[in-house]
Order: structure tokens, then sequence, then C-alpha cells
């Protein structure tokens, strides 16, 4: 058996404005290393709630929450915000690239910040990453020259800079046409199936789904299939 | 590493704004060059005030005023020391205005480390006679080459020179007001009556404005030995001595002290020219609030700005929090954007500051009160670009840690819901 690299134990979370409103209920599951899963579920069942705790940004639950085995209960924010540099990719629906840095300097930036390797190195992976992306023709460009599809796999090339534990995604193929949306999957299936990446995935869309490793199905802030 | 990540993409957000930013430059450099000229010229001003007036003031003046007794021979008699004694209508005894053992005080002076120079007067009064009528005026005996050391005189001599009273004897230095009243130019002889009836004929061999009209029609000099001639007296009898000490803030200490050792009357120069203080201070304390003001205003620009931009920059901000850049590192980047414009709208303002008061010390200022000064007065000094640099700073500071806190507490989930 593999490592359990996430696991959350009874988390509950309600949003107070102004009465309060349960959004997520007792979500209890484990990802294990190397495992590619998508998230799936009606709109407002409370898919990117959960992810947001998954990934640390949201602090405001209930329960408990482990990644690589920690809880990541009474942290302070810069220690978070360092669990997220380092072991956390997230790609969201929209690319969020910023406009001022080349594609290059864009996909260094979460390295550059974790410090790691010199600059040289990080250089060198990010461009590597944007390789296995296809991407290798456009990184002195700014991220306002491309196309919907490549920021959307510039975003993952970022996501994979510091080798994180696990990558979550909010959709992230949610603003892409169907072609430019298979290049993303093949990429993240490419991923998990030749590195052993551990993928962690809302989607919308079934098909998608099913040619993952494993499907949690979300209702009404409850998980009834995992 | 971490430093040079986080100025490089505070520089960059920077650049992508550049309009905006250099705005805000610009008024930081307007405000630092208002600040450092203000304070030059004000100081400038300072200075020529009291050139006019403290440069050439003794810092003590040890002299004899011409009064009654303090102690009346009643009071000295055993019989009515116990009772208060009424003396009406007292007159000064045969008092005589001679500095009393002119030598030994000299002597002491000459001692005194406090002391940095010191230059006998003998002050006369006396009638110049023009044709049928009679001016009163003062002749002032002095040392030329002392009175020129410790008080400037040569600055104020505006026709002639000053050493001729030294070189030709029996010559005077009238005050441009009193020799335009007389119709007499250098060269001219003038003649004096003094109070014991002595009629006495002294060459005029040059003018001199003190900048003050009044002063320049009662007086003039002649030197010390010419006077004392004139007096009838020995050459030990002087009735002022003017003191300069090394230092100014000592002086009203030491005229007391002085007054009672040396059994003189003594007054010290802030007591002489109190006033001239305050106007000082009062000009610096204007400059200072101007300057600050012109800061505060231009730190409120670097604080718009910096709301602008976070407000624009939200989603980059949200994206470099969710990647793991901690609140304290966004705080850091916009504090260092505002630190940066700060500098360089500081390091511009202090270089235009330079140039515009050297400007200004180009600038021709004609007075006929002040024959030394030729352009306006300006005072160049490092205290001014130093205060007015570190200002830039603190204000750009303050102005950019509001807005940093602001973009620190940023929550990425709100901003990326949002969307
Ligand atoms: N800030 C908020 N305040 C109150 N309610 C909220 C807030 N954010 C989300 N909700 C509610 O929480 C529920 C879950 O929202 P969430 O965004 O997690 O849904 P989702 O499953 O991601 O939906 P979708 O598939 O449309 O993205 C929704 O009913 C939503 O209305
Ligand atoms: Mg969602």
């Amino acid at each position: 058996m593999e490592a359990i690299v996430l696991e959350t134990r009874n988390i509950n979370k309600s949003f107070h404005d102004p009465v309060t409103i349960p959004v997520l209920k007792d979500i209890t599951f484990q990802v294990r290393k190397g495992e590619f899963v998508s998230v799936i579920g009606k709109s407002g069942c409370g898919k990117s709630t959960l992810l947001y705790i998954l990934s640390t940004m949201d602090t405001d639950y209930e329960g408990d929450l482990l990644i690589d085995g920690e809880l990541m209960r009474d942290r302070k924010e810069s220690q978070l915000a360092r669990v997220r540099n380092e072991k956390i990719g997230f790609v969201f629906q929209f690319h969020y690239l910023l406009n001022e840095f080349s594609v290059l300097r864009n996909v260094m930036l979460p390295g550059l910040k974790l410090n790691q390797y010199s600059e040289q190195e990080i250089e060198h992976r990010a461009f590597e990453k944007l390789k296995i992306l296809g991407l290798q023709d456009e990184v002195m460009k700014k991220p306002n020259q491309l196309s919907g599809g490549q920021k959307q796999r510039v975003a993952i090339a970022r996501a994979l800079i510091n080798d994180p534990l696990i990558i979550m995604g909010d959709e992230p193929t949610g603003n892409l046409d169907k072609k430019n949306a298979n290049i993303v999957f093949d990429t993240f299936k490419e991923l998990a199936h030749e590195f052993k990446q551990t993928l962690l995935i809302v989607t919308h869309d079934q098909e998608f789904a099913e040619n993952t490793d494993r499907i949690i199905e979300m209702q009404d802030g409850r998980i009834i299939r995992m | 590493m971490k430093f040079r990540l986080l100025s490089n993409i505070a520089r960059s957000l920077l650049l992508a704004r550049w309009r905006q930013t250099l705005v805000a430059a610009i008024g930081v450099t307007f405000s630092i060059t208002m600040f450092v000229t203000l304070l030059s010229f004000m100081n400038g001003l300072n200075d020529l005030l009291d050139g006019l007036i403290l440069n050439r003031t003794p810092h003590v003046k040890l002299y004899n005023e011409i009064k009654p007794t303090e102690v009346q021979p009643v009071n000295l008699d055993p019989k009515y020391s116990k009772s208060y004694n009424f003396v009406r209508s007292v007159k000064p005894g045969k008092t005589t205005k001679e500095i009393r053992n002119y030598l030994a005080v000299t002597n002491s002076l000459n001692k005194d480390k406090r002391v940095l120079g010191y230059a006998p007067k003998v002050v006369t009064q006396v009638f110049f006679n023009v044709g049928a009528t009679d001016l009163t005026a003062a002749i002032n005996g002095i040392d030329p080459d002392l009175e020129n050391r410790l008080f400037k005189f040569n600055e104020y001599v505006v026709k002639g020179d000053y050493l001729d009273l030294k070189n030709i004897p029996n010559s005077i230095i009238l005050g441009k007001a009193l020799a335009e009243t007389m119709m007499v130019e250098v060269g001219d002889l003038v003649q004096i009556t003094t109070s014991q009836g002595e009629r006495v004929q002294l060459k005029v061999v040059g003018l001199f404005q003190s900048g003050l009209q009044e002063l320049d029609k009662v007086q003039s000099y002649a030197s010390i030995g010419t006077v004392q001639k004139i007096l009838g007296k020995n050459t030990s009898y002087v009735t002022d001595i003017q003191i300069k000490l090394v230092d100014m803030a000592q002086a009203p200490a030491l005229a007391k002290e002085f007054g009672r050792k040396y059994e003189t009357d003594a007054e010290d120069i802030q007591a002489a020219n109190a006033q001239f203080e305050t106007g000082s201070k009062i000009r610096n304390l204007i400059s200072y609030a101007v300057g600050i003001t012109l800061l505060i205003v231009a730190g409120f620009g670097i604080y718009n700005i910096l709301n602008m931009m976070i407000y624009e920059k939200m989603d980059s901000i949200a994206i470099l929090k969710a990647t793991g850049f901690a609140g304290s590192d966004v705080k850091r980047i916009f504090i260092s954007i505002a630190i940066s414009i700060g500098l360089f709208g500081g390091i511009f303002g202090l270089l235009f500051g330079l140039g515009l008061t050297s400007l200004i010390d180009q600038i021709p200022f004609d007075t006929p009160a002040l024959p030394t000064i030729k352009t306006f007065p300006v005072r160049y000094d490092p205290k001014y670009y130093i205060i007015g640099g570190v200002f830039s700073l603190i204000t750009t500071y303050f102005a950019g840690y509001f807005p940093a806190k602001k973009a620190s507490k940023i929550d990425p989930v709100i901003i990326i819901r949002g969307k």
C-alpha cells in the first residue's frame, strides 16, 4: 500500500451570512500517493469549498486535515504558506498568471520562493516542466500572448515546479473548449501514470471522471461515493 | 535570495504602473526640493540678519554707566544700618566712563580660555561743525585690526579703506548718512568740537554703512589713539571692552562674572538682541512646517497609488499567496515599492534642491542697506539634506505601510471564488 498523502477526518464547514448554512458535512476520506482522484457533484454541493480547505487556504472549518501525515490545525499563516509552497500544486479554473512576468518566470516564482535550488537550476527545472507540457517554444512570451489552453498548461507547469506531493485542480478545464480540455486531461493522465503524480481534480466532466483511478461523488455537502 | 525575489516582484509591479509611480515619485521630489530649498534660503536669510547685528555685536560688552552709586553714605553708617533710608534726588558722583585698571583687565582676559578675543573702544560724543550748525554724533575710537578681526569692520566700510584709520593720522570714517547730511566726501576735512570745547580737524578716509540707517546718521569711527588724543587722555583710557566668546551661549553667565570681577557694567548679546533669536526660530519653524506638510501631501499620493495598485493586482496577490507566498512577503513587496518611490523621489528631490538653492544663490539681490550682499543669501548645510532624505523615507514608509498591510490580509479564497 502506498502512503497516505492527504487525509480528512470529519470536516464540517458552515457559512454564516447571515444565517448559518452547513456546506460540508462529515467529510472523511484519504488520498494515497500516486492516486488520480476526481471529485464530482452537482453545482453548489461544496466541491470548491472542500478544495480550498484541503489546500490550506481556508482555515475556518471543524475537523482535522492531515497533509503528508501532519495535522494542519493551529498553524500560523506563514507556516501554511510554506506547506502550500512545498507540497501543494493548485490549478484553478482561471489561470492567474502574472502578466508582468514571462511564462518561464511565472513558472519559476513558487520555486524561487521555496529557495531549495539555485536560480539557474530553478530556471532549468521550469524549462523541463514547460517541455513536458509542450510549451518549450513559448517560454519567453508574456502570458497574455498565449491561447487559453496554453495559459492553463503554464499554470499546470507552475503547479509542478516544486514537485508537489499533490496537485489539486478546481475545474481546470472549465474555461476551455473540448480540444484544449482534452489536452489538459491527457497531461494529467500522463503525470499520473508516467510520473506517479498524485492528483485531486474537481470536474463536471463525467467522461473525464470515469477515466481517473477513483471518483469521489458529493451531494449536499456529503460524500456519497468514493 | 528571498529579498532579491521580493524586490524583483516589487520592481515588476512598479514598472507595470510606471506612469502612476512616476507621478508619485515626482510628488516626493517636489516636496523634498522645496523642503531643502526653503530651509537653505530661510537659514541663509537668518545668517544674513544675524550677521547684520549679531556678528557685529560683542558677546559681552564691559562699560561704565554714569549713575549714582547704589550704596549711599548714609547706608554705610552703622547708626542707620537698621533703618530704611530715603535719599531724594540722588546725583551721580564723580564717576568716569573709564574702565578702571584697563591693563589688569586685559591681562586677565588674555588668559581666559573662554574668550575668543576682545577689542577696546573709546566712545565719546562730539559735535560736527557744519557751517553754522552743529550735529551731534559719536566717535568710536577703535583698533582697526582688532575691530576687523572680531567684527568684520571692513564688510561695512563702503568707501575708502578701513586701514587708513591706522595709516593716516587724524583720520575718520563717517557713517554714510552722516556724511551725506554734512555733504562731505572721502578726502574732505571735517571739524569737530569735543564736549570739553576742544576743536580738531579730521580727514575723512572712508564711509561706512551698517544696514541700519539710524545708526549711520550718528556714528563715526576713528583710531583709538586719535580719540584718546582728542579727549586729552592717555593710552590706557578705554571706555568699552568688547569681548567675543568661544561659545556665544555662555554670554549671559560670563557677563555677570566679568561684571563682578572687573567692577564694571556688563551687557550680554542675548539681552541686547533678544528679538533676533526669536525671528530666526520662527523662520526655521515655518520652513520645517511647510516642508513637512508638502511631504505629507506627497505621502498621500503614494498611499493612493499603492491602494490603486493593490486593487488592480488583487488577482496577482491572491495567486502569490495561493502558491506559497506568506502575508509578510506580500507586505514586504508593497513596502519596498513605497520605499523605492521615496528613495528615488527623495534622491532627485535632494539634487533638485541643491540645484534650486544654487540658482537662488545666483540671483542678484542688491540693496544699499547691505553692501556686502550681492545675491540672495542661502546656507548650504548637509543637515538639511540628511533631514530631507530621512523624512522622505519615513513618510513613504508610512504611506506604504497601511496599503501593504491591507494587501497582506487579502484572502485568496475570496478573490478566486469571485471569478
Ligand atoms: N462566501 C459564501 N457565503 C455563503 N455561502 C457560500 C459562500 N461561498 C459558497 N457558498 C455556498 O456554499 C455552497 C457550496 O459552494 P461551492 O462553491 O463549494 O460549490 P461547488 O460545488 O464548487 O459548485 P460549482 O460546481 O458550481 O463550482 C453553495 O451553496 C454556495 O452558495
Ligand atoms: Mg466550484
